[in-house]
């Protein structure tokens, strides 16, 4: 009984090293800023979710349990916040590769009220 | 040699190499945009990192650190990317 819970938790970090691995790879071969937001997100919000559920498979306590979702909530409602912000910083100091782009709503609004 | 230890070991060498490559971007990148998502994602690998080895060795000091972590994380990648005017391209 035990062992069983030691397992899992030992797949749940191999999870979270394996997209930690992932993200590492797409930061490094994708071409652009967009695409590399792509990539970095993973660990960001999988892999700690993964490794928090670990901690608490490892230390049943409400303790954990409450600090654990506290963490989750918190970096939910940052990472986006980032995501946005480098995303369209990236978008208006010209970061982006326009002919990987398959569609561009933003250009085509940017574009319609240019005279405001 | 038990299953845990296996386990941090593999992970160990995952997240190893997940952080060399966001340091290889920082060192790299060609933005001040990429650079500060490569240290995003270094930071994130540092928090998975540490509650690998919470989770590990079976103890709960650094949770609080995760927590102070992922509340302001966010500060330094929004003032760079808030305050990057047009004229640093490079």
């Amino acid at each position: 009984m035990n062992t069983a819970f030691e397992v899992f938790a030992g797949l749940l970090i191999l999870v979270s090293g394996f997209l930690s691995m992932a993200a590492g790879f797409g930061i490094v071969r994708f071409p652009d800023v967009l695409t590399r937001l792509h990539a970095a997100t993973k660990p960001q919000v999988l892999g700690l979710a993964t490794v928090l559920l670990a901690i608490f498979v490892r230390n049943p306590t409400w303790g954990v349990a409450s600090t654990a979702v506290l963490i989750m909530v918190f970096q939910l409602l940052t990472q986006p916040m980032t995501a946005h912000m480098l995303g369209r910083s990236a978008y208006r100091t010209l970061h982006v590769r326009r002919d990987l782009l398959i569609e561009d709503d933003l250009g085509r609004d940017i574009a319609a009220h240019a005279d405001d | 040699m038990t299953f845990l230890q296996i386990v941090s070991i593999a992970a160990g060498a995952m997240f190893g190499i997940g952080a060399l490559a966001a340091i290889w971007r920082i060192i790299r990148g060609p933005s001040i945009l990429d650079r500060a998502l490569a240290t995003d994602v270094l930071l994130a690998i540092a928090m998975c990192g540490l509650g690998a080895e919470m989770a590990i060795n079976r103890h709960t000091d650094t949770l609080v650190v995760l927590l102070v972590l992922a509340m302001f994380a966010v500060v330094g990648s929004i003032s760079i990317a808030r305050f990057m005017a047009k004229q640093d391209v490079s």
